[in-house]
């Protein structure tokens, strides 16, 4: 909640960030016009929009897949405008929409954590899966699907979707990420597994305190959970709840305030209908 | 007697061609062409060195610090300039063709006369030899044959110790899923160059090692290395299916070794050496389709 934490304290801070795509022969698209956005230290951040509607590039352009055409970012204090993927991994930790992405298949619970473990740091040539790791791993895992410890000495690759989502969000919180990205990291996943990792994503947020932004496509997830809900809308946010206002915000207000959107031409008709479906 | 050991020995040799592609192909997906050059690379400087009485040892070294250059510069085509993987291998094994001819001066350098690595491997194991009853030349084959064996094991060490290292974990997750690398803080196109570096450093080494045993280097001797390479990765996968790292590595040896006598096997019951190349690609074609064929009559049968 927004009134635990101190406003001023800025965690991720985006100024003016423009993307343009343009596809052969099409026109150019600015799938990110000029989003100004301030998040606080420890605020979760939930983002929704219609496919196409540029939530994704948003998020992509924090994470580092995308480069800003304009504009800056700001995470924990450096200007990371310019800095690779891989550099921005020391401060943020990310989950995958696909499970694939986000772990190695080929690789033991056990090494796709140990990689997680030296995340943003030098690798080295020290073992790679200690005992005290394992320990850890064992605790941690198990600690949130009971008998996932068990398995750590299997490849990743044989756990279910679920599982290996919910291995991925140990894996970025591992080493406490400035920011955590979370990228519609349910959508793969069926409904029972999908709440579990919805539980998992709250309930590690919560314990760590993180800084969080989460992209969904469910209406449910964007009421209940976070601090904070971004519409996102022809790249740019069309509507921002947070405090009193978010935590009264049920699925029904979502659907009058994607009305009242539309009534004020902020929001085009097509858009409306495909929001109101996709989350009604 | 003689025969036998030799295709055991040369076998061995090879083997570190398919730790190579190992490496390549099956941690990084990455099916490297420049094997072939990189072979060749590995014999020529080494030869050149050792012509230049540079001692056999190092100049075993040199010609794999060759291999490990002539594959970073792969990586670095695929990781810097964007080229992909087969174009980039293509691209460096091309030009290793004219490397390796300046290099060796002419198309083929003997080492006659020349003390070698195998030489001295053969005077330091041969009262071991005569201990396991092997006489006469045999036991200078035998001792050989010991010498590849020890280096092999400890290849084979080395690469699995490394691999199991956080910097050779990461390396293994980058070759698997480079999306969960890089967004774990790993520079992929780094861990590419580093993995080709090692990868054609064995090939090198294979070929620095083959040129010592055959006693010359030649220009055309790394001609279709990355598919003898590639042959044995997939027969060892075949023979002992899905295992861990090790036992990965271990196949992938036993692959070759086992290759080379189907091979000898092959020319003995009177193949003609012209149609041997062709045999090679059906035992690569076997070695791919067999596994999955035995796995579907597995699971029609255990459906039934």
């Amino acid at each position: 909640m927004l009134g635990t934490h101190t406003p001023t304290q800025k965690m991720l801070e985006l100024h003016n960030a423009t993307v343009t795509f343009s596809a052969p022969g099409g026109p150019l698209v600015r799938a990110v016009d000029g989003v100004s956005l301030t998040i606080p230290s420890g605020q979760f951040v939930v983002v929704i929009g219609t496919n196409g509607s540029g939530k994704s590039t948003l998020l992509g352009s924090i994470a580092g897949t995308v480069r800003l055409d304009g504009g800056s970012i700001h995470l924990a204090g450096h200007d990371i405008t310019r800095w690779r993927e891989d550099q921005r991994a020391r401060l943020v930790g990310r989950v995958f929409q696909d499970p694939r992405a986000g772990t190695a298949a080929s690789l033991t619970v056990l090494e796709n954590i140990a990689v997680a473990a030296c995340r943003g740091r030098r690798a080295g040539l020290s073992w790679a899966t200690s005992r005290s790791l394992r320990a850890e791993a064992a605790s941690r895992l198990g600690g949130i699907v009971p008998g996932l410890e068990t398995r750590l000495d299997q490849p990743i690759g044989s756990l279910s979707g679920g599982q290996r989502q919910i291995v991925t969000l140990v894996m970025a919180t591992w080493r406490r990420p400035d920011l955590l990205l979370l990228d519609e990291h349910t959508a793969a996943l069926d409904p029972a597994a999908a709440d579990r990792v919805v539980q998992a994503t709250a309930r590690l947020v919560r314990e760590h305190n993180l800084t969080a932004l989460m992209v969904t496509h469910s209406l449910a997830q964007a009421a209940s959970l976070g601090d904070r809900l971004l519409l996102v809308h022809r790249g740019r946010i069309a509507l921002d709840v947070h405090g009193a206002a978010k935590r009264r915000l049920s699925p029904d207000d979502l659907a009058f305030r994607f009305d009242r959107l539309r009534s004020a031409d902020q929001l085009d008709e097509a858009a409306a209908r495909s929001l109101s479906e996709l989350y009604v | 007697m003689i025969t036998l050991l030799s295709t055991w020995t040369f076998g061995v040799a090879l083997g570190f061609v398919a730790l190579g592609v190992f490496v390549s192909y099956k941690l990084f997906s990455f099916p490297d062409i420049t094997t072939d050059g990189s072979f060749t690379l590995g014999a020529v400087v080494a030869t050149v060195l050792l012509v230049s009485g540079v001692d056999p040892a190092l100049a075993t070294l040199g010609g794999m610090a060759a291999g490990a250059v002539a594959g970073s510069f792969t990586g670095m085509l695929h990781a810097i300039l964007g080229i992909e993987p087969l174009l980039s291998g293509i691209l460096m094994t091309t030009a290793l063709a004219s490397i390796n001819l300046v290099v060796l001066g002419r198309s083929n350098v003997p080492l006659s006369g020349v003390k070698t690595l195998l030489d001295r491997a053969e005077t330091t194991l041969l009262p071991a030899a005569r201990l396991l009853t092997f006489e006469g030349a045999a036991a200078g084959e035998a001792a050989r044959l010991g010498f590849m064996l020890l280096a092999a094991a400890g290849a084979v060490l080395v690469l699995y110790l490394f691999f199991r290292t956080r910097l050779g974990t990461a390396m293994r997750a980058g070759g698997d899923t480079p999306t969960m690398a890089r967004a774990l803080g790993r520079n992929t196109g780094a861990l590419t160059v580093f993995g080709l570096a090692i990868a054609n450093s064995l090939t090198a080494l294979s070929g620095a090692i083959v040129a010592q045993y055959q006693g010359f280097a030649d220009v055309q001797m790394g001609i279709g290395m990355v598919v003898w390479g590639m042959a044995s990765v997939y027969l060892g996968a075949a023979l002992v299916g899905q295992v861990r790292l090790g036992g990965a590595l271990l196949a992938t040896f036993a692959g070759s070794v086992i290759f080379r006598q189907l091979v000898a096997a092959a020319l003995r019951a009177g193949l003609d050496p012209d149609w041997l190349k062709f045999a090679t690609a059906v035992v690569v074609l076997t070695a791919l389709v067999a596994p999955r064929l035995l796995v579907r009559r597995h699971q029609a049968s255990v459906a039934r």
